[in-house]
């Protein structure tokens, strides 16, 4: 019984990682320029940037999946997307979105001075942005990263809400065919395990970058 | 020939007139210091110096070269721009040193950087940096800093800090050196280090604009002093005159503020 149960919970846990991979290969680079938009210059782009990255983030993740999922058939009668296409776009809008204010915050964080002692200094926009900056956003960008990243672990489970048979719905299952509860227990481990993985890794970044304040 | 010549800056931000038609000379070897109060325009003065501003009329030459000139209807180009900057060194009041380099690195960075675009710099790569880094422990050790070399900014004190940021101007060995009020940002006990520095290059001969509200300061190390306030030049000339014999009823008020 602990292999099959084993076995399936490793299927559903295959997804859940597909989901968080591609969601965050996606999202950093979107999200940074998103993050650029948002603080151009062009006022029309940034607040129309600005206005898009408000729904998003003050609307729930599962209810942009359920709307990409249904959405396009029921308002244009298009074809439905496949599932797990449908949570992916969800994911990767939304996530881009949490994404940017972070970089931004991060960009906007580090003084004005720090661009003009390097402008100072005879240094193009380019060494002063990756010579310069680029360290110190990353640095500021940590910690608030390494949250979201750990709360995009647990969100994958909303994937299941339009049957995306990630690692819960897969536990689900034995209460329902089996009446056992202890699949779903030993579902909740791998999360931990996950999550305290990311945890360890991102501990060592922070303090690999303790070196400078 | 005065190696600097700005005549007629202007500035506004806003409705704010911040430089009115401002003139002065600088001649090779000498030190300007410019006292006036808060918002008189100092600051911009010298961000205009180093095209952090860019003034709405009026003309800057160095060693007889223009490099603004508002009139000029051909914009410089950002590259240009770049390298006249090179003519100007500027410390900053809240130094802006890099936090993720050491005293050292700080002080080779831009030498480095800038060595990149020397024609030669693939053949003798080696002997360049080697020069470069020659160069920043013979500086770093001049504001004596030689024991601090692998220091991170965080580990060094205010004066210490600005000691470093001293170096990194000197470094690219700048035609001009400007400061801005360099120790208005330190504790009153750490004030001594940065100006005995600052007092070093005057002995020297280094070309320097000082912004300072250091009175005492000002009138053993410039050659002249220019009040400001305003965003005018209210009064200019030896520290002798400007200090002892002000003309100008402003400089008065403002001199006796000071010398309480
Ligand atoms: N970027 C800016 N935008 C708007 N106003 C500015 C800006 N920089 C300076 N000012 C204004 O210009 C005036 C002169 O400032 P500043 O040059 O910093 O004076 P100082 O250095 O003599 O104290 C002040 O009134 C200040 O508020
Ligand atoms: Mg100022």
């Amino acid at each position: 019984m602990l292999v099959t149960v084993t076995l399936t919970l490793l299927k559903g846990f295959g997804t859940t990682c597909a989901i968080f991979i591609i969601t965050l290969v996606c999202s950093l680079p979107l999200g940074l320029i998103i993050a650029f938009g948002a603080m151009s210059r062009f006022k029309p782009l940034k607040w129309l940037i600005k206005t898009v990255v408000w729904i998003i983030r003050g609307t729930p993740l599962m209810l942009q999946v359920i709307i990409v999922f249904y959405g396009p058939g029921l308002i244009f009668g298009w074809d439905a997307l496949e599932r797990m296409t449908a949570v992916l776009i969800a994911f990767v809008i939304n996530y881009s979105c949490y994404f940017s204010e972070i970089f931004r915050g991060g960009i906007e964080g580090i003084p004005r001075g720090q661009y003009e002692a390097g402008q100072v200094l005879g240094m193009t926009k380019r060494q002063i942005f990756f010579k310069i900056i680029l360290l110190q956003v990353v640095k500021r960008i940590v910690p608030p990263m390494s949250n979201e990243i750990i709360t995009l672990v647990k969100d994958t489970s909303l994937a299941r809400i339009i049957a995306v048979r990630e690692i819960i719905k897969e536990a689900e299952t034995y209460i329902a065919v089996k009446s056992l509860i202890w699949p779903l227990f030993y579902a909740g481990a791998f999360y931990l395990v996950f999550c305290g993985l990311l945890t360890l890794l991102f501990g060592w970044i922070e303090k690999r970058l303790s070196y400078f304040v | 020939m005065s190696i600097l010549e700005v005549s007629g800056i202007s500035k506004h931000f806003g409705q704010t007139e911040v430089l009115n038609s401002i003139d002065f000379t600088l001649e090779k070897g000498q030190a300007l210091a410019i006292i006036g109060p808060s918002g008189s325009g100092k600051t911009t003065l010298l961000r205009c110096l180093t095209y952090l501003e860019t003034p709405d009329s009026g003309k800057i030459s160095v060693n007889g070269e223009v490099i603004f000139d508002a009139d000029d209807p051909s914009q410089l180009s950002e590259e240009k721009k770049r390298l006249n900057r090179l003519h100007f060194g500027l410390v900053f009041q809240s130094f802006n040193l890099f936090p993720q380099y050491t005293a050292l690195q700080n002080v080779t960075l831009a030498g480095e950087l800038l060595a990149k675009e020397r024609p030669d710099y693939k053949q003798n790569k080696k002997e360049i940096l080697a020069d470069i880094r020659r160069n920043a422990e013979d500086i770093l050790a001049s504001v004596g800093l030689s024991d601090r070399l692998g220091s991170y900014p965080h580990q060094l004190s205010g004066g210490q800090q600005q000691r470093v940021a001293i170096a990194r101007a000197l470094a690219l060995k700048p035609d001009i050196l400007c400061f801005d009020e360099p120790t208005s940002a330190l504790d009153p006990e750490l004030t001594g280090e940065v100006l005995k520095v600052i007092r070093g290059l005057a002995e020297r001969n280094t070309t320097m604009v000082i912004v300072t509200h250091e009175m005492q300061f000002a009138r053993d190390v410039a050659d002249n002093i220019l009040f400001m306030a305003d965003g005018v030049v209210v009064e200019y000339g030896p520290p002798e005159e400007v200090f002892g014999n002000p003309k100008e009823d402003r400089t008065k008020q403002f001199l006796e503020r000071y010398s309480s």
